[in-house]
C-alpha cells in the first residue's frame, strides 16, 4: 500500500509494515468527526486490512487536537428524514465493525483533546495510548447539545467503565485527563511524549497480532456488574431517579441515553449499536437538540467570537481597566479581568473597602490552589495586576472605566464627572447598572458617545453573559471597545438597546412577578416553586426574589421616574411592600422572604402565605401555573425585540439561557414560541389575556408572524 | 349462578429474612400444606378440584415455573389437578379468588383453589427484576417512584404525620396480639417438616409489646432513597403542591416482610351438595380499578367504590373492612376518604404486625375476615389491596 496525502489524513507505512494515519483536516480549525473523514477513513482502513503486508494501524492527529468532536454545523443540517438518517448511522457502524474484528490490529496514539466523535473513533481501535499532557481531555459531551454518543460510545463505554461510571461520563458529559481516564479503564496506557506513544502503539501492534474488542470477548467482564446483576439494577434505578430529579424530563437525551445501556447492553454489540442508532436519529430530529446545537453552541460560539462588534472598528485593546465601587460586582470584574492579564484600578471610596474588593479576589484564588487549580505563583501575579485605590485620579491611564456603584443616579452622576475629569478623552466609560437606562446616565457625562453600558451578572466570575447597552448617543467605538473587553475576558457578549432593565432585568423581572401573582392569587406557594422547577427554570420564582432581596424591587420601582408604568409593575410593588412593611418580609438577607431561612437548615416557604393570600390547596393546575411562568417570559422578550431592544432573536435566546437560566432545551426566551408552537403560543396568550391580564397580550408583530404561519427565527 | 366460598386456610407467617422459621421451607411445600389442609379440613373430594389458581409476586428461582402447578402436584390431589400462577403484585392472592369467583359465575368450572404464596425470604422481593423503574422510559416520563416514596406521599399530602402513622401501627400489633390470645385465627394452620415435627405454630412477627414511645425512635426507611435516589424531587415533579416530602414510614409502621401461603376452596352450590360441604360466603363483588403511578397506593378507594356499585350496596352495608396495611397511611387513607371508622377495619391487626406475603395477602386476609365475621354473627366483608403500579383490587363478601 502506498503513503497517502490528503486533505484529511497522512497514511505512512514503515519499513515495519505499520501504518501511521496522522489525522490532519487541513480546511477545517482542526479534526472533525465528519461523514467525509468517516467514509474517507473506512475507505483507507479496509485498505490496510486488505493488504497483508500491514501488521497494523496507529491512528493519531497531525494537529493539536487528536479530534474534540463531531461537526455539529453538519449535524443541525442534517434533515428530518428518520430513515435516511438511521441508515447512514447503521452503515458507518458495520464498517467500524468490520475494522474492529477483521483480525488487525489498529492502535489510537491519542496525542490532543479526544472528545465526543473523536473519542469514539479511538474506541473503535483496539487499544488506546494517550499522551500524559494535563491540557489533554477526554469525554463524550454529546448530551450536552441533546444528543448521545452514536458512533458506538454509548454502548462501549460502560463495557469498559462500569454502567456506574459511564453514566457519568454520558449523561453529564464528565471530561477527563489522561490519567484519570487510564484510572476508569477508558484508556490503556500513558506515554509521556509523542515518540514513546508512537513506540508503544507499535510493541502493542507486534505483541498482538490477532486482537479481540472487550465487547467480543465472552470472557470480559463488566466492571461493576451487568445491567441485570444487583449493582446494575441498584445503579439503574437510582439513575432513573437521579435524572428525573435533575432534568424534570426535559431532556430526551439523557433518557435515551440510558435506554440504550438498559436495552442494548445484555445484547450482543452488533445488535446494540442498532439500539443506540435508533436513538440517536430520534434525537436528531428532536426540536431538543436542534434547539440546543443552535443556541448553545453554534450562536454561543460566533457570540464568544465578538459577532456583535461593529465590523468596521478596529480592535480597541484594553491594558489598564479601572473600576468604581469594590463592593461583590466590582470586585468580582476585578477579578475576571486581572485574570485576562489587563491591569487593574479597583477604586473605593475608602481604602478599606478598595482592600476588601481586592481580598475577593484572593480568596477565590485560594480556593483554586486548595483545589489545585492554581498555584501560589500564578495567584500572586494576578493579584499584582490589581491595585486598590481611593484616588479618583488613579483613573487616568485608564483604556476602559467600569462604574459598579450603588444604583443610585446621582451618586453615579458625581462619580461619571469625578472619573471623565482625568480619564483620556478618547477613552470609554461603561456603567455597569442592571436597570438604570444608559441615556439618562450619560446625560452626566461631557462625552456620551463614549458612554455604555455593561451589565454583568452576579456572581461575576460564574456568569458568562455580559449585556451591553446602547445609549442613544453611544457610538460605535464604544460598542466595539465593550465587546472587545467582553471577549477578552471570556465571557459573551450581547449588545442591546437602552430601555429600563434593558433585556435581561426586564425580561427576568416578568418571571418573578408572574410566579408572585400567583401566590397572591391563592396558587399555594410551593405549586409556583416546583412547577417552575419542573419546567426548567433553575430556581423558583420566590426563592429568586428572596435572593436578591424584596427591597431591592422597591427601590428599583421607586428610583423609576417612568410615568404609567405598566399596571404589573404597580401591582408587584404593592404586593412586595405589602410584604416587607406589613411582615417584616424583606428577603434572605434578613432570614425572612417568601421562605423563613432557620439557621442550619433548608429554607422553608413561609406558612403565612397560605394564610395571607388564602391559599387553595386544592387548586391543581399545574399546567397553567407552567404557562404562565413562561409564558409570561417570552412575551416580554418579544415585545424587546419589537421595540428594537434586542436586536435579534439568537441575542434574546442567549439572553435569557445565560443571562438568567431560561431552559436551553427550548432554545431560549424567544425560540421558546416555537418550541410551544406558534399558534398554539398565540391563542394561549389570548387566552391568558382575557384570563389573568393585559400583561399577555400578544404583541402586533408576533400575531403577524402567527397569522402567516411562520418561525420566530423568520422575524 | 353465584360464587361461594366453602373454605380458607393460610400458614402462619414466618420472617422473611435468614433468620425467619420459614427461611428454609421452599415457597411450594408451603403451598402444598395449606392445599393439604384445605384437603383434610374439608375431607375433600379431591377428584373434583379442576384447577389451582395462585398468586405469586416474584416468579423465579424457587417461585418460577408456575408453581401452582408445582403445588397441585406436590398436593396429591391428583394428575387430574391444573396449575396456573398470576401477578397482580400485592393484590395477587385476592385476584387468585376473584378469577375463581368468575370462572364458577360463568359456569366455566364448578370447584376450584384460589390462593397465594410468597417466600419473601427465599426469593426477595424484586427479583423478577422488570421495568416500571429500571427502563428510563418508563421511569422518568411517568415520575415512576420506589413504593415506600408513594406511601411517605399520600402521608404528607394528606397530612399523615409520623405520630398518627406510629399511633396506627402500634395499634395493629394490640389487635392482632389480643386476637392471638383470643384465639382467633381459626383459618391458620402451622408449617411442619418433612417428619411432622412444628417448623412455626404462630405468626413469628407480632409484637405484643409494641409502645408508641418504642418505634418513634426508629429512622425512616426512605428519606434516604428519596434524597440520594432523586426521588423525592420525582415525586414533587408531579405533586408540586407537596413542599417537601415528609418521611413518615419505617420498619414498624409499614408492613413487615414475611413468608407465608394461603388457599380458598371456591365452587357453585351443586358441587356443594354434592361433596357435603356448607358454603361459608358468597362471592357479591369484585373490581379493580387503576390510579396515578406515582401516588401508586391510593387504588383501594376507587376499587371498593366500584365494587360497591357493582353490588348495588353503600359504604355503610359493609360490617367489617380488611384493608392492607401495607403501609399505614394506605388504611389510613381508605378510612378518611370513604368515612370508615377504624373500629370497623382491620379489626384483628393486619399486615404491620403480622406481615405481607406479597402473592398471599389477599386471601389470608379474606380467610381472617370470614372467620371474623362469623365469630362476630354479621354478614358483611370487604376485602381491599393498594397494588404496585398504580391499582387498587376489592372484593365483597357476604355470609351465606
Amino acid at each position: 500500500m502506498e503513503n497517502i496525502k490528503n486533505d484529511l489524513f497522512e497514511f505512512e507505512v514503515g519499513t515495519d509494515g505499520i501504518g501511521v494515519l496522522s489525522i490532519n483536516q487541513i480546511n477545517n480549525p482542526t479534526n472533525l468527526f465528519s461523514t467525509e473523514f468517516v467514509t474517507a477513513y473506512i475507505e483507507l482502513a479496509n485498505e490496510a486490512i486488505a493488504d497483508k503486508a500491514i501488521k497494523g494501524v496507529i491512528l493519531t492527529s497531525a494537529r493539536s487536537m487528536f479530534m474534540p468532536g463531531a461537526d455539529l454545523r453538519e449535524l443541525q443540517n442534517m434533515g428530518n428524514d428518520p430513515k435516511v438518517q438511521f441508515e447512514k448511522t447503521m452503515k458507518m457502524h458495520h464498517a467500524f465493525r468490520a475494522i474492529e474484528t477483521a483480525g488487525k490490529p489498529f492502535v489510537a496514539a491519542i496525542n490532543g483533546t479526544a472528545m465526543g466523535g473523536g473519542l469514539e473513533l479511538c474506541l473503535t481501535c483496539h487499544h488506546r495510548i494517550v499522551l500524559n499532557n494535563i491540557k489533554i481531555k477526554l469525554g463524550f459531551p454529546e448530551a450536552k447539545v441533546g444528543l448521545l454518543p452514536a458512533g458506538g460510545g454509548n454502548s462501549k463505554a460502560p463495557y469498559l467503565l462500569g454502567i456506574q461510571n459511564a453514566l457519568m461520563y454520558l449523561l453529564q458529559g464528565k471530561e477527563v485527563r489522561p490519567s484519570e481516564a487510564l484510572k476508569d479503564g477508558l484508556v490503556d496506557d500513558l506515554a509521556e511524549n509523542q515518540e514513546e506513544l508512537i513506540q508503544k502503539a507499535k510493541d502493542w501492534i507486534s505483541a498482538n497480532s490477532n486482537p479481540v474488542q472487550p465487547w467480543d470477548n465472552k470472557k470480559h467482564r463488566i466492571p461493576g456488574g451487568d445491567v441485570w446483576s444487583a449493582n446494575g439494577v441498584q445503579t439503574l434505578v437510582g439513575a432513573a431517579g437521579n435524572l428525573g430529579k435533575m432534568a424534570h424530563g426535559n431532556y430526551p437525551a439523557q433518557n435515551y441515553i440510558m435506554k440504550v445501556i438498559h436495552d442494548g447492553l445484555p445484547m450482543m454489540i452488533d445488535r446494540a449499536l442498532e439500539i443506540e442508532a435508533r436513538y440517536f436519529t430520534k434525537l436528531l430530529t428532536s426540536k431538543e437538540a436542534k434547539n440546543m446545537i443552535r443556541t448553545g453552541f453554534m450562536e454561543l460560539q460566533k457570540a464568544k467570537k465578538g459577532i456583535a462588534r461593529p465590523k468596521t472598528e478596529p480592535k480597541y485593546e484594553i491594558k489598564k481597566l479601572g473600576i468604581l465601587g469594590a463592593g461583590m460586582m466590582g470586585a468580582g470584574i476585578a477579578y475576571v479581568s486581572a485574570k485576562a492579564g489587563m491591569g487593574v484600578v479597583l477604586k473605593d471610596v475608602t481604602q478599606e473597602g478598595a482592600d476588601k474588593g481586592k481580598a475577593y479576589s484572593k480568596d477565590i484564588l485560594d480556593k483554586a490552589i486548595s483545589r489545585k487549580r492554581s498555584t501560589p505563583e500564578k495567584a500572586e501575579a494576578l493579584l499584582s495586576k490589581i491595585e486598590a485605590t481611593t484616588d479618583p485620579a488613579s483613573m487616568k491611564d485608564c483604556d476602559l472605566v467600569i462604574e459598579a456603584v450603588f444604583e443610585d443616579p446621582k451618586l453615579k452622576a458625581i462619580v461619571t464627572a469625578e472619573t471623565e475629569a482625568v480619564l483620556g478623552k478618547d477613552k470609554i466609560y461603561a456603567s455597569n447598572t442592571s436597570t438604570i437606562p444608559i441615556t439618562e446616565l450619560a446625560k452626566a457625562s461631557s462625552r456620551p458617545d463614549n458612554f455604555i453600558g455593561i451589565h454583568f451578572f452576579s456572581p461575576v466570575e460564574k456568569m458568562p453573559l455580559v449585556e451591553i447597552i446602547v445609549g442613544k448617543k453611544t457610538e460605535e467605538k464604544a460598542i466595539a471597545a465593550a465587546v472587545d473587553y467582553t471577549v477578552a475576558i471570556g465571557k459573551i457578549p450581547i449588545v442591546v438597546n437602552d430601555s429600563r432593565g434593558f433585556y435581561t432585568s426586564r425580561c427576568f423581572g416578568t418571571f418573578v412577578s408572574e410566579g408572585s401573582f400567583m401566590v397572591e392569587e391563592g396558587v399555594p406557594a410551593a405549586m409556583v416553586e416546583n412547577v417552575a422547577k419542573a419546567a426548567g427554570m433553575a430556581v423558583g420564582p420566590l426563592a429568586v426574589i428572596d435572593e436578591v432581596t424584596l427591597t431591592l424591587g422597591l427601590h428599583v420601582y421607586e428610583s423609576d421616574p417612568t410615568p404609567n408604568k405598566p399596571p404589573f409593575q404597580e401591582r408587584s410593588y404593592k404586593m412586595q411592600k405589602d410584604l416587607v412593611d406589613n411582615h417584616g418580609r424583606k428577603g434572605k438577607k434578613w432570614g425572612a422572604g417568601f421562605y423563613d431561612y432557620p439557621k442550619g437548615m433548608p429554607k422553608k416557604l413561609w406558612s403565612g402565605l397560605a394564610e395571607k393570600y388564602n391559599s387553595n390547596v386544592d387548586y391543581l393546575d399545574k399546567e397553567t401555573v407552567a404557562k404562565r411562568i413562561m409564558h409570561r417570559q417570552a412575551i416580554e422578550a418579544f415585545k424587546c425585540l419589537q421595540e428594537g431592544v434586542l436586536k435579534s432573536v439568537v441575542d434574546g435566546d442567549l439572553g435569557s439561557v445565560l443571562g438568567w437560566g431560561f431552559p436551553i432545551f427550548t432554545g431560549g426566551a424567544l425560540s421558546y414560541i416555537d418550541f410551544v408552537g406558534m399558534q398554539k403560543f398565540v391563542s394561549e396568550c389570548d387566552d391568558f389575556t382575557a384570563r389573568f391580564g393585559e400583561r399577555f397580550a400578544v404583541p402586533d408583530k408576533l400575531r403577524a408572524l402567527s397569522e402567516a404561519n411562520k418561525s420566530i427565527h423568520d422575524y | 349462578m353465584e360464587a361461594y366460598i366453602y373454605d380458607a386456610v393460610r400458614s402462619v407467617r414466618g420472617k422473611g429474612n435468614k433468620k425467619g422459621a420459614l427461611y428454609g421451607v421452599t415457597p411450594t411445600e408451603l403451598s402444598r400444606q395449606v392445599l393439604v389442609a384445605l384437603k383434610e379440613r374439608n375431607s375433600l373430594d379431591t377428584s373434583k378440584v379442576e384447577d389451582v389458581i395462585f398468586g405469586c409476586v416474584a416468579q423465579v428461582k424457587d417461585q418460577g415455573v408456575n408453581i401452582a402447578k408445582s403445588a397441585a402436584q406436590e398436593s396429591n390431589y391428583g394428575d387430574h389437578l391444573c396449575g396456573v400462577t398470576l401477578n397482580r403484585f400485592c393484590g395477587s392472592g385476592l385476584e387468585a379468588m376473584n378469577q375463581a369467583a368468575a370462572y364458577v359465575k360463568s359456569g366455566f368450572s364448578n370447584l376450584l383453589v384460589a390462593g397465594g404464596v410468597e417466600s419473601m425470604s427465599r426469593v426477595p422481593m424484586g427479583s423478577d427484576g422488570g421495568g416500571f423503574l429500571m427502563d428510563p422510559l418508563q421511569a422518568i416520563p411517568r415520575n415512576l417512584v420506589p413504593q415506600g416514596i408513594s406511601a411517605d406521599l399520600i402521608a404528607t399530602k394528606y397530612g399523615y404525620s409520623r405520630n398518627d402513622t406510629d399511633l396506627f401501627a402500634v395499634e395493629s400489633q394490640k389487635r392482632a396480639s389480643e386476637a392471638e390470645a383470643d384465639k382467633r385465627f381459626k383459618s391458620r394452620i402451622p408449617i411442619t417438616d418433612i417428619n411432622g415435627l412444628d417448623i412455626l405454630v404462630t405468626d413469628e412477627n407480632i409484637r405484643p409489646s409494641t409502645t408508641l414511645e418504642g418505634i418513634s425512635k426508629l429512622q425512616p426507611s426512605f428519606a434516604m432513597m428519596g434524597s440520594m435516589g432523586g426521588f423525592d424531587a420525582v415525586a414533587i415533579d408531579k405533586y408540586p403542591e407537596v413542599e417537601e416530602l415528609l418521611h413518615v414510614h419505617h420498619a414498624a409502621n409499614s408492613s413487615s416482610i414475611v413468608d407465608g401461603a394461603g388457599a380458598t376452596l371456591i365452587g357453585n352450590k351443586e358441587i356443594g351438595k354434592a361433596l357435603g360441604l356448607t358454603p361459608r360466603f358468597r362471592v357479591r363483588a369484585a373490581a379493580v380499578e387503576g390510579t396515578d403511578p406515582t401516588i401508586m397506593l391510593t387504588g383501594p378507594v376507587p376499587a371498593s367504590v366500584k365494587a360497591l356499585k357493582q353490588a348495588g350496596m353503600s359504604i355503610n352495608d359493609i360490617d367489617l373492612f380488611e384493608v392492607n396495611e401495607a403501609f399505614s397511611a394506605i388504611p389510613m387513607y381508605f378510612m378518611d376518604k370513604l368515612g370508615v371508622d377504624h373500629s370497623v377495619v382491620n379489626v384483628n391487626g393486619g399486615a404491620i404486625a403480622m406481615g405481607h406475603p406479597l402473592g398471599a395477602t389477599g386471601c389470608m386476609i379474606a380467610g381472617t375476615l370470614m372467620d371474623e365475621l362469623e365469630r362476630r354473627d354479621l354478614n358483611t366483608g370487604l376485602i381491599t389491596l393498594c397494588i404496585g403500579g398504580g391499582m387498587g383490587i376489592a372484593t365483597i363478601i357476604e355470609r351465606v
